[in-house]
């Protein structure tokens, strides 16, 4: 469990050590079982981040390892977070220390609830998320730079200064500009548009009780 | 000029979409308004807070509807409830209510229920609407001729403040369904049909219209099922088009427009059809009358198989779907080539916001009519709402349930995700009216579900374990015809508003 601060501002670049969750279609029920939702505010969830997954192998799950405590960034595969809208999987996974996901792919709606908590969700390829998950597996300790500008995650060389590797990844450009400028967090952004909120409101027909001609 | 006159061209989800649209946000983004948010007690606490916190009020409390459903007891609903937690959710749910002035259709009220089912039978989901819940199966407003979607805390806490949201505009997807499914075959066995042969991420990026003969055919609680799954298949929004079984659902129901205003509405609703000029994105096509029940063996939705074919070998499917299948396979306990039909399950689930309205508990019904739930089963009905209870009850479908040993509860989202007391023990397996398989979603971390068809579900009952249905009806072709639909009329006077 982290005890850095929450995300803030823009985010331009993340660096950490990377931990990896392997498996396809890893719903947010196995993120967060739904006993863990019995709470009235988001603190106190990093316990339940993959808690049944943890209990079942009994100290061995990536969360629990020693060498991946601290790691900011989890590298994950296909349809990562599909199932149930809950928010509390990416803030079980936040207040555990993530601040990034990579992944072949994401559900919608656990891309957007990330995006709104300002934590990136970068996609690459089968391959580059298979070689990016071994390099990380076989060197727990080493660093990463993930750089939003670019999208790419490259390894930062500790001892052997020639292991420096780079991958591509892929961000769309809205979600992209607004983690860069800041703005991921669109409630202000929807605040600013009063005029055209009560203009878009009294031009719908069913809540002028369809009297509108 | 009419109402009609202001719609403008190409697909519904073009139409709404663009009469919602507020601003364009400077990341791509849009702006889009919203017209009915339903809260409930899980998804809406932290929400609130974040209100508190930046200052700020609910802008549109009339348009903002509140229930409880996930954490409610279904055996002893009297406050305050045996779990703390439980109470203290919704006792701040309804802190929040009263502070802002919405209404809570909440405990003995004559209209609580599964968000997804209570919304429909008061006739607050319309057609052309846009509706934001924090719950992904907000889908199954879409049967309406809405856009509806699930959100997560942080875009409630949005509607909240400005009854709008940052949204991307999906792509369309029209699934064209031909033809009649079979006796015995029902919308939920066409939706997990559907996602078992587009994949479950399949959806990711679409909304999905559903067309065609199959679909105008379907009663409104039948597209509702069919809806409420489309995010199963990746799918944030399904809906299907208005038409006269819409207005015919829709009139009379208490928030429904009433005199002159009707008239308008069904010309407005009838003209946001996706019409002939509607460009789809993608179209996909299926034969209603070649589905069998369904049933899935395996830890996602799209792992289901007919009820006559067996557990699927890695050489029968695509390569990329084979890690999750060996998953599936230890998880379930369940070899590939082992027939579905003939397992044994342990508990019967009928219920949820899937299939737990009075058409499925009819269905399931029609099954355990004169049969008795097999030795050492635990069968229970939870009806969706409130509504579905009495219209059952009225019915004689709680006798004849419990006459047959199923248990009658009080209606709640129940075992579809045991947050409340419901939840399979061990490794159980259940055969389940609800919507997810995935591992643990029942409440016990190693409990296995099966989905199917509320029908199937009884059939699983009253045999002991995976049944085809078919077999167990009488007059099968009678059965199938379509219900009547639902109609509120057990609903007192003093209910109405």
């Amino acid at each position: 469990m982290s005890d850095s601060p929450l995300p803030f501002g823009p985010i331009p670049v993340l660096q950490g050590r990377v931990v990896v969750v392997s498996g396809d279609d890893i719903d947010t029920d196995r993120i967060i079982p739904a006993r863990y939702l019995k709470c009235v505010t988001f603190e106190g969830l990093a316990q339940g981040a993959f808690a049944d997954d943890r209990i079942e192998l009994k100290g061995s799950h990536p969360f629990d390892r020693p060498e991946h405590q601290g790691a900011s960034i989890l590298v994950v595969n296909r349809n990562f977070g599909c199932g149930s809208s809950r928010e509390h999987a990416p803030q079980a996974l936040m207040r555990w220390g993530i601040r990034a996901v990579v992944g072949e792919s994401f559900a919608e709606i656990f891309f957007g609830n990330c995006l709104a908590l300002g934590i990136p969700c970068l996609s690459g390829d089968h391959a580059t998320i298979l070689a990016l998950q071994q390099a990380a597996l076989c060197e727990p300790d080493t660093h990463f730079r993930l750089d939003l500008a670019t999208a790419e995650i490259h390894s930062q060389a500790s001892g052997a200064a020639d292991s420096a590797q780079r991958w591509r990844l892929e961000l769309a450009a809205g979600p992209r500009q607004m983690l860069l400028s800041g703005q991921w967090n669109a409630t202000g952004q929807l605040l600013s548009h009063e005029e055209e909120l009560v203009r878009t409101a009294a031009g719908l027909p069913y809540l002028a009780g369809f009297a509108l001609v | 000029m009419g109402l009609e006159g202001k719609v403008s061209a190409g697909t519904l989800y073009d139409k709404v979409w663009d009469m919602h649209r507020v601003a364009e946000l400077p990341g791509g983004s849009t702006q889009l308004f919203i017209g009915l948010h339903l809260i409930h007690e899980v998804t809406s606490p932290q929400a609130f807070a974040a209100l508190r916190e930046l200052g700020l009020g609910v802008r549109h409390p009339e348009l903002t509807v509140a229930t409880v459903d996930h954490i409610v007891p279904t055996t002893s609903q009297v406050r305050p409830f045996a779990d703390s937690l439980a109470e203290e959710m919704l006792s701040t749910l309804e802190g929040n209510c009263a502070e802002h002035g919405i209404t809570l259709h909440g405990l003995g009220s004559g209209r609580q229920g599964i968000v997804h089912v209570i919304a429909p039978e008061l006739g607050l989901s319309q057609p052309g609407m846009t509706v934001a819940c924090g719950d992904s199966h907000t889908s199954t407003h879409g049967a309406f001729g809405a856009i509806a979607f699930g959100i997560g805390t942080s875009q409630v806490r949005d509607v909240l403040a400005t009854q709008s949201l940052a949204m991307n505009k999906l792509k369309v997807r029209r699934i064209l369904v031909e033809g009649r499914l079979q006796p015995g075959v029902f919308a939920k066995d066409l939706i997990l049909h559907v996602i078992r042969s587009l994949g479950v991420k399949g959806g990711v990026g679409y909304a999905y219209e559903f067309a065609g003969s199959c679909i105008d055919a379907l009663s409104m609680e039948e597209r509702m099922t069919l809806c409420n799954m489309a995010i199963e298949g990746g799918a944030r929004c399904g809906y299907v088009n208005p038409d006269a079984t819409t207005f015919a659902y829709i009139k009379g129901r208490p928030f429904a427009p009433e005199g002159m205003a009707w008239d308008q509405a069904v010309a407005w609703w009838s003209a946001l059809a996706s019409g002939p000029d509607a460009v789809f994105d993608d179209e996909v096509r299926f034969d209603a009358g070649t589905i069998a029940p369904t049933v899935t063996w395996g830890i996602t939705p799209g792992q289901g198989i007919g009820v006559d074919e067996t557990v699927p070998t890695p050489e029968q499917m695509a390569a990329e779907e084979r890690p999750i299948a060996e998953e599936a396979y230890r998880y379930m306990d369940l070899a590939p080539g082992t027939p579905i039909l003939g397992l044994p399950v342990d508990v019967c689930f009928i219920g949820s916001c899937t299939n737990g309205r009075l058409s499925d508990l009819r269905a399931a019904a029609a099954v355990a009519r004169g049969r008795q739930v097999a030795a050492g089963i635990k069968a229970f009905v939870v009806p969706g709402s409130e509504q579905v209870a009495a219209l059952a009850r009225a019915e004689g479908l709680d006798r004849l349930f419990q006459e047959a040993g199923f248990e009658w509860r009080e209606p709640g989202c129940s075992m579809c995700l045991a947050m409340n007391p419901d939840r399979l023990e061990g490794r159980q397996i259940s055969a389940s009216s609800s919507n997810r398989n995935f591992k643990g979603r029942q409440g016990s971390a190693s409990g296995r579900t099966l989905l199917m068809s509320p029908a199937m579900v009884a059939a699983a009952a009253v045999n002991g374990h995976v049944s085809d249905v078919r077999e167990l009806l009488e007059n099968p072709c009678a059965f199938a015809s379509a219900p009547a639909e639902t109609r509120p009329v057990a609903m007192s006077p003093s209910l109405m508003p």
